[in-house]
């Protein structure tokens, strides 16, 4: 069976990058194909890494508070290309009242500061909807 | 082969007192390890310390190693500096926390810069979406320095500033706004943090490669033994290399292995080592391990003084005494039961000033949610302050010294220490370790190490896999809008418009061919900020010169 492809990515100016690096390695511990894609990444070279890995799922990691700048664009940016199906994550510090903005702009999981590892690999487990076996 | 044939006294206690003790009730399951994995025995007593050297290992307060304190009074003359650090927003609004924070009994500033800043973007620059006066204050030109200080004398309070790879620009331009308000520069004290090997190893706000990068730092050290003789030109920070993940010894390690890259390449510029190393600083990190911390900060003062009376042969006594600074640990705050932060936080404050620390930082109870409200501030301040006047821990120096247990823990750290300096020299330094990815797959590798032991419960973070609460209330937050990011944006097309666009330009190009020349940069870079050149201007002018670094992304 195809394994599960997931790209995490650090957008924006922020380097801090141990929340990211750590849920890439659970992931991949946990059997999923892991594509990190490093740091500053532009939402355009997310969605692009997102297509050329053919991703399942997209993580984002952002501490600074410009998510609600970085992810209404990665999600427009996704339905522009057709990747509609990939399901996108954050993790970070995100306030209570931008969930459900984030939400409504169609990211599916969001995870605070605490949240187990393994919450995160099961909700991307449940939720992804594996794409076709690449050709 | 050598036979036992006596047993020592903690032996005989272990089979008379231990053993029988056990059996009616077993010790729990442990592991009884620090929040670093390191082990730690039930008891410890002299057989611990079979070769302590008093005069060698410890000396009294002010007496080499300093292992006691630089200080012989201890706190009981001057108590450590409590410098919150802050910024938010636009520098007005940075200024009327900083006036704040003054009035509330804070003895130094501290400026935290928002990613623009640290990262040398201008405010429309496409990366900056979404980030200014986020994390910090939007510090754009001088103009805006002027701003953040608006009455506030910079001949009269010390302040330390967060900026590493646009610490010249920045450090300009204080000394600029301190020139204009009449101040000499040679009174001026305070601190750039200035350091960008850790940004390489942990905090990742780098711009040029390293060696570019360590040009500046070398051009700082050169300026400011003429010209501003009191700074402290470079914070050799240990914090963000604990926050990233590492452990306590690794964040001992590689700091002080920093700390003699940065000598090393002052001498290799062409500085005599006592002209300079008086105003090097140090920057640790307080986590929750309260006795590792403390044997931390003590064997550092041990460690450096070593280094740099034996290999840098310092002459001068002021270069071999280590000064730091000491934050919380900002990565053990929790968003679940943020109250339980201000426990954890007073607990890592005492860890710090039993250690001896110079100045300290306590963080607010919100930060794992958002920057702190004002009313978080002020009791992080107040932590301090409760610490200082009630506890009594400051009536006698070092009061851990002689504990079995601390000393050991000390001479433990340094071995530690010591073995990893090994490892670097070998690959010929810390910017080839880094090079290397050294540091960085280390740290790596401890922090996932710890993710895995919070996810077995071995180790146990209250209110986040034990003790955890259902239905919390919804804490109140500082909420950064977008309006920092219009008017910063307005200010900077102002000023485009009425800045002398010829002079700024003429400034920037002496700029670049000083810095592909070998003048010094700081002199340049001045008269860029009195010409009112931004931070993106002045960073991209190096750019230019120097390229940009990128790592490669390891996981």
């Amino acid at each position: 069976m195809r394994k599960i492809r997931v790209v995490i990515a650090k957008p924006g100016l922020d380097g801090h990058d141990r929340g990211a690096k750590v849920i890439a390695r659970a992931l991949r511990d946990a059997g999923m194909e892991v594509i990190y894609t490093g740091l500053r990444q532009r939402p355009e070279q997310i969605v692009a890494a997102a297509l050329q890995e053919d991703a399942d799922a997209i993580g984002l990691s952002i501490l600074s508070g410009a998510h609600m700048h970085i992810c209404p664009r990665v999600m427009d940016l996704l339905r522009e290309k057709g990747l509609d199906d990939v399901l996108v994550v954050i993790g970070g510090i995100i306030p209570d009242v931008d969930i459900p903005k984030l939400r409504d702009a169609g990211v599916k999981g969001i995870f605070l500061p605490g949240t187990p590892m393994q919450e995160i690999i099961d909700f991307i487990g449940g939720n992804v909807r594996p794409r076709a076996e690449a050709i | 082969m050598k036979l036992a044939t006596t047993e020592t006294a903690k032996q005989r206690w272990e089979r008379e007192q231990l053993e029988p003790a056990l059996k009616k009730s077993p010790e729990r399951p442990g592991p009884f390890t620090t929040i670093s994995g390191r082990p730690i025995d039930r008891l410890y007593t002299r057989e611990d310390l079979p070769d302590f050297d008093y005069a060698r290992d410890l000396n009294n307060p002010g007496e080499f190693p300093y292992t006691r304190g630089i200080h012989p009074s201890g706190y009981r003359s001057k108590l450590w500096t409590m410098r919150q650090f802050a910024g938010f927003g636009t520098p007005e609004e940075t200024n009327e926390r900083y006036k704040t924070l003054l009035k509330a009994g804070g003895t130094g500033l501290s400026v935290a810069f928002d990613l623009p800043t640290l990262m040398g973007r201008d405010p429309d620059h496409e990366l900056s979406l979404g980030e200014v006066g986020k994390c910090g204050v939007s510090i754009v030109s001088l103009a805006d320095m002027e701003r953040l200080f608006d009455g506030i004398s910079l001949a009269g309070i010390t302040t330390s500033m967060t900026i590493n790879s646009p610490a010249p620009m920045i450090f300009a331009m204080y000394l600029v706004v301190a020139e204009k308000q009449g101040a000499d520069w040679k009174t001026l004290s305070g601190t750039i943090q200035n350091d960008i090997l850790k940004e390489f190893i942990a905090q990742k706000e780098y711009i040029y490669p390293p060696r570019d990068s360590m040009r500046l730092i070398t051009d700082i050290f050169a300026f400011c033994t003429r010209e501003v003789p009191k700074w402290n030109t470079i914070s050799v920070s240990g914090y963000h290399i604990r926050e990233a993940g590492s452990t306590s010894l690794q964040e001992l390690a590689f700091t002080l292995r920093d700390g003699i890259e940065y000598v090393q390449y002052g001498i290799d510029a062409g500085l005599d080592v006592d002209t300079f190393a008086p105003q090097i600083s140090f920057f640790f990190n307080s986590h929750s391990d309260f006795f590792e911390e403390i044997a931390k900060y003590r064997a550092a003062r041990k460690i450096w003084a070593e280094v740099m009376r034996d290999h840098f042969h310092a002459k001068l006594e002021r270069s071999l005494k280590l000064r730091f600074h000491t934050q919380t640990a900002g990565v053990s705050l929790t968003a679940q039961q943020p109250y339980n932060n201000v426990v954890r936080t007073a607990l890592q404050a005492l860890a710090g000033v039993l250690g001896g620390t110079n100045s300290l930082h306590t963080n607010s109870l919100d930060e794992a949610l958002a920057l702190p409200t004002a009313e978080a501030a002020t009791l992080a301040l107040r932590t301090q302050q409760i610490i200082a006047a009630e506890s009594g821990v400051t009536h006698t120096v070092d009061p851990l010294a002689g504990s079995y247990f601390v000393e050991r823990l000390t001479l433990d750290m340094e071995r530690g220490a010591k073995e990893y300096f090994a490892v670097i020299d070998r690959m010929g330094g810390m910017v080839e370790a880094i090079e290397q990815g050294y540091p960085q797959k280390e740290i790596a590798e401890a922090s996932y190490l710890f993710q895995q032991a919070v996810e077995k419960r071995e180790k146990i973070i209250v209110g986040v896999n034990d003790f955890v609460q259902e239905d919390e209330p919804r804490h109140p937050i500082l909420y950064i809008d977008e309006s920092t990011y219009d008017k910063q944006l307005g200010r900077l097309e102002e000023l485009r418009k009425t800045r002398d666009n010829a002079k700024v330009q003429q400034t920037l190009d002496a700029l670049r061919t000083a810095a592909r020349g070998r003048d010094n940069t700081m002199y340049p870079l001045l008269d860029c900020v009195r010409a009112y050149a931004t931070v993106g201007e002045m960073c991209d002018a190096l750019r230019e010169v120097w390229g940009e670094y990128e790592e490669v992304p390891l996981i």
